[in-house]
């Protein structure tokens, strides 16, 4: 019997030749990854008899979540990590300037198709767009790792959403992955690892596909993938410096589940608070008047995003009394907007422009909502108090979505701000 | 292992963000930080919350972020366990890890509020005291299970490596 991508990785990684669903095995982890989270890791790792990591080269770290520093405690937790990486020979660490992890770390070379990756976040799923089998731990586990790099996994069985069609006029991915959670809820896929496969996918950018694998784990899933093809290998290829192999699924593999979805009835969609699974079509929510747009995160805050929410806006400004938040999610993301003009346009029209970081996505240091008020975000999750006053409501939508709102003031589809 | 104390009832997808929010986590003490324990959800938890209570939920119990925070500051106000419908996988991973005993119990949502509850890590069994029903859990392997005995992965791996 045939095994899925997920399972080849995992079995490879336990050094078995194959593995079956709910099988316990002990991987060799190709890559760790950590931000802040690197500080309490290594307390622990200290703390479990550690002493050096066992392999400094397979571990990535950045600051990311804090930066640059808001408060004195921030700024030692900060400085701790880089004596920490100094004194273990941590060479791939990035330091505040950067970006986001899940930016960075691919635009840096280190994903690779195939890799087994941990990492101390929930969103460390997004490099399964590239074909890896990446999934977020708590750090415990990555002190752990840091001992012996090696960590025990339960081998999840995949579910298959298989998307065919084109997308709708200003329906992108992030449009996809609003329309699974509301369809099939935020629980669908707990413990298990969602491929996306299908001709809407493989017509996607890298970017794109990075939405996607982004919010699978707002399914509850373990891990998400996209098979490596072409696009993948040009992406990666000047990143790494060669053209890395891949791993695909047999063609007798098994999957729990395989979904065709039609990509014609996905609509442009709005998810409503305080779940990402709370997803409507557009026009049910518009009109509802906001107070912040913000545009970022790890989901949405490529260069292809931006581009989306100039050309939306086509120059017009962003509304009176609404706030913009524009967040690029990387320095290399934030170089090539300004190239292309972008940062410029959007500040023109009146948006706040920030520092690649998560910032407003995780309400801890800017761009906190107050009681009462409204935000659209293009970020991942909506959750109660998430980005401030548990008495804020946020809706999470895509690029463009936020953009239109952002010009009129209220939830609005790119359709109706065009030719205001 | 086992544990007896008495309910406190959620309801499903109690997320991270409920359980602690993230406007709280540049407080690096976990003390000060579980003041602010499920404080969206509800109000009274931290005040009432009786050391070696249990919290009993619904589904997808931790769902969100990969913060073991979340984790920590339920341990911090003495939760004696979490038994839910079933857990997000990152959360149960934490609480195994820093030595929360955790439980993924199907019938669970019969319990009330109050009631009595004793947990039987090992046979995997759960007690309602109060109302005399057992529910059978999800059972966790041994090593999993002799982790959250030795107090957490910490202390686990602290033994092993001696
Ligand atoms: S941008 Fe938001 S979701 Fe992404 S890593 Fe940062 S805090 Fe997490």
């Amino acid at each position: 019997m045939g095994m899925t991508i997920s399972e080849k990785i995992l079995a490879r990684a336990a050094g078995l030749p194959s593995v079956r669903p709910g099988e316990i095995v002990e991987c060799a982890v190709d890559l760790a990854m950590t931000h802040e989270g690197t500080a309490a890791a290594a307390q622990k790792f200290f703390a479990m008899g550690g002493a050096r990591v066992w392999e400094p080269g397979r571990i990535a770290s950045l600051l990311d979540h804090w930066a640059p520093a808001h408060t004195e405690r921030i700024a030692g937790v900060h400085s701790l990590i880089r004596s920490f990486v100094a004194a273990q020979g941590i060479k791939n660490f990035y330091d505040i300037r950067e970006g986001i992890c899940h930016q960075v770390i691919p635009e840096k070379g280190h994903v690779r198709p195939g890799w087994l990756i941990v990492g101390t976040d929930s969103h460390t799923t997004t490099y399964g767009a590239f074909g890896a089998f990446a999934t977020g731990v708590g750090v415990t586990d990555m002190a752990a790792v840091f001992l012996d790099g090696r960590i025990w996994l339960k081998v999840p069985p995949t579910i298959r959403f298989v998307i065919e069609g084109d997308l709708g006029p200003h329906v992108t991915s992030k449009d996809v992955m609003l329309y699974l959670l509301g369809r099939f809820g935020t629980e669908y896929a707990t413990y298990k690892a969602v491929e996306f496969a299908g001709g809407t996918v493989r017509a996607m950018s890298v970017s794109s596909r990075m939405t996607l694998t982004n919010m699978a784990v707002e399914m509850g899933a373990k891990a998400g993938i996209v098979a490596p093809d072409d696009k993948t290998l040009d992406w990666l290829e000047p990143r790494l410096g060669f053209r890395p192999e891949v791993m695909n699924n047999d063609t007798d593999a098994v999957f729990e589940l395989e979904i065709v979805i039609n990509a014609g009835e996905i609509g442009i969609q709005v998810a409503c608070p305080h779940s990402p699974g709370n997803s409507v079509p557009l026009h049910q929510v518009a009109g509802r008047p906001i107070n912040q747009a913000f545009l970022g995160s790890c989901t949405n805050g490529r260069l292809e995003d931006l581009a989306a929410a100039v050309a939306v806006m086509g120059g017009r400004p962003v509304a009176p009394g609404v706030r913009m938040i524009v967040i690029p999610a990387s320095r290399e993301v934030y170089r090539e907007a300004m190239g292309m003009g972008y940062i410029q346009a959007l500040s023109e029209a009146g948006a706040v422009i920030c520092n690649p970081t998560c910032g407003a996505c995780i309400g801890a240091q800017m761009g906190l909502l107050a009681p009462g008020e409204v935000c659209i975000a293009s970020s991942n999750r909506n959750f109660k108090g998430r980005m401030g006053s548990q008495d804020a409501e946020v809706y999470l939508a895509s690029p463009a979505v936020v953009a239109a709102s952002a010009v009129a003031g209220l939830i609005a589809g790119p359709e109706e701000v065009a030719g205001k | 292992m086992k544990i007896r104390g008495f309910a406190w009832k959620y309801g499903d997808n109690i997320d991270t963000d409920l359980i602690i929010p993230g406007k709280y986590l540049d407080i690096g003490d976990v003390r000060e930080l579980a003041r602010h324990a499920m404080e969206g959800l509800d109000p009274d938890f931290v005040s009432k919350f009786r050391p070696g209570d249990v919290i009993v939920a619904g589904r997808n119990f931790g769902c969100g972020s990969s913060r073991e925070n979340a984790a920590d500051v339920l341990k911090e106000l003495g939760v004696g366990a979490v038994v839910a419908e079933s857990f997000a996988r990152i959360f149960f991973r934490n609480a195994i890890n820093i030595g929360l005993p955790v439980l993924e119990c199907e019938g669970c949502g019969k319990i009330e509020g109050g009631h009595e509850i004793e947990l039987d890590m090992r046979s995997a069994m759960v007690f309602n005291h109060t109302s005399g029903s057992v529910y059978r859990a999800g059972s966790l392997p041994d090593f999993i299970l002799d982790i959250v005995e030795a107090g957490g992965l910490v202390e686990y791996k602290k033994k092993s490596r001696r």
